[in-house]
């Protein structure tokens, strides 16, 4: 018990005396899943708006795969991009495993099916009223369509924000991409779990403090868009 | 106006229940007409395909300028408007709402503002200007939907039963805003309502529709 105190005791010292190292790992963690969750967000919006707008074959097939992806266990993707990844796998040529990238990769594809499915999931929540609403007011098919992302945009943003949540809390598959190198590829989770192991439990702990702090912000902009969002029920 | 709409021989049907029959009419005239009938008698089919909303099964609608048809196209559907029965409000302010035909033909914010501000007095909604529209009343949603409709100036207004949802004062506002635009020389409103005596109030042109077709005038 005591030792738990002290933990704390020695991780809020840590927190408020800025310490360089636990700045550098938290700079690296928002780096690698802000990364990812651009690309993500890149890749991801595109396909939700082709989802929602457009008609064509095995379209149901591909919204059941991106939400059977929206659960994939980290430490599987992590497996597959080190398999890619590797010296022997297709792309080992370009020498990026155990480096940002990798991270970034292996965060990318666990993000990109939580965008994509939410934004699209979004898209055909909105009223079909209001494509009616825009036609009747001589908007073009591009303007009706953006009067309906315009109308989703709550829901989107709520998609990118859960994205993030699950991005910034996963371990399994930056520990195999990117190998846990202190100031390269060390960020909070692998910190926490490599701290852990060692008995080294006040740097575990003000990081993982500091997580549960940036989910907290996280949870609160959700609860804030999704309030927003609810007004918007149309009449 | 030059605008007049001609509809011919109109079917219509879903799922094998025929909604429209032969419907046909020429509204040739400026003013307010008035469809009214029993409900289910495909007053609000008419009046959506009229609008170029939904294509009819068989017949033709036709609008003609100066004597001649026009294309339907999007400078058409430009001319004319429908404000629905569940008006389908954009989740942002009153006077985003109201500019937002103005807004997809390119008029600059001056332009919009000057009329929307306009609009939203003659509608008795300027007090609410910076409201969030979702918010607003059934009533005080309808009233926006028909300045949203009517700050586009369109040739040609169609109107499905714009009092169907809202309360007695509501109703007697809307009637006079609808009856206001008689002013206005150059517009044609069409309007449907299975309430009588609405009907009767408001029409310069009154029909009667009955079992998918416009029986008496």
């Amino acid at each position: 018990m005591t030792s738990i105190l002290d933990g704390f005791v020695q991780a809020f010292s840590l927190i408020l005396h800025l310490d360089a190292e636990l700045l550098g790992i938290i700079f690296l963690s928002l780096k690698v899943s802000g990364s990812a969750l651009v690309v993500a967000s890149l890749l991801g919006l595109p396909l939700s708006l082709l989802l929602g707008f457009k008609r064509f074959p095995l379209k149901g097939l591909c919204i059941s795969i991106l939400n059977t992806f929206m659960g994939l266990p980290p430490v599987v993707v992590g497996l597959l991009v080190y398999l890619l990844l590797s010296r022997s796998g297709p792309l080992g040529f370009m020498a990026l495993l155990y480096t940002p990238i990798a991270m970034i990769i292996a965060q990318t594809i666990l993000a990109f099916p939580i965008v994509s499915s939410l934004s699209h999931s979004a898209i055909v929540s909105v009223d079909p009223i209001i494509k009616q609403a825009s036609l009747t007011l001589g908007a073009t098919p591009l303007q009706v369509s953006l009067a309906v992302i315009r109308e989703a945009r709550y829901g989107i943003v709520a998609g990118i924000m859960a994205a993030f949540g699950r991005v910034m809390a996963e371990v399994g598959a930056i520990l195999i991409v990117g190998g846990n190198i202190a100031g390269f590829t060390r960020v909070m989770t692998t910190t926490i779990a490599l701290e852990t192991d060692k008995g080294n439990f006040e740097l575990a702990l003000a990081l993982g403090i500091i997580l549960l702090a940036i989910s907290l912000v996280i949870n609160a902009a959700l609860h804030f868009i999704q309030k927003r969002g609810m007004i918007g029920v149309t009449q | 106006m030059t605008l007049r709409l001609s509809a011919s021989n109109i079917g219509k049907g879903y799922s094998g229940n025929e909604v429209l029959r032969d419907c046909s009419y020429a509204f040739t005239e400026n003013g307010i007409y008035v469809l009214t009938g029993p409900n289910g008698c495909g007053k609000s089919t008419f009046l959506r395909i009229c609008a170029l909303i939904e294509p009819p099964d068989s017949g033709e609608i036709a609008y003609l300028s100066h004597g001649s048809i026009i294309q339907k196209d999007l400078a058409l559907k430009r001319r004319i408007t429908l404000v629905l029965p569940k008006v389908g409000v954009f989740n942002t302010t009153v006077s985003k709402n109201v500019a937002y035909g103005l807004t997809v033909r390119g008029a600059t914010r001056d332009e919009s503002e000057t009329k929307v501000d306009r609009m939203l007095e003659f509608v008795g909604l300027s007090h609410k200007k910076k409201q969030n529209a979702p918010t607003l009343s059934s009533g005080e949603t309808q009233r926006l939907g028909i300045a949203r409709a009517l700050v586009i100036e369109p040739e040609i207004l169609f109107l499905d039963e714009p009092t169907a949802s809202v309360d007695r004062k509501n109703t007697g506002i809307i009637e006079n805003i609808i009856l206001e635009m008689r002013h206005n020389a150059n517009a044609t409103v069409i309007i449907t309502t299975h309430d009588r005596e609405q009907a009767e109030r408001l029409a310069d042109f009154l029909l009667v529709m009955k079992e998918g077709n416009i029986v008496a005038e």
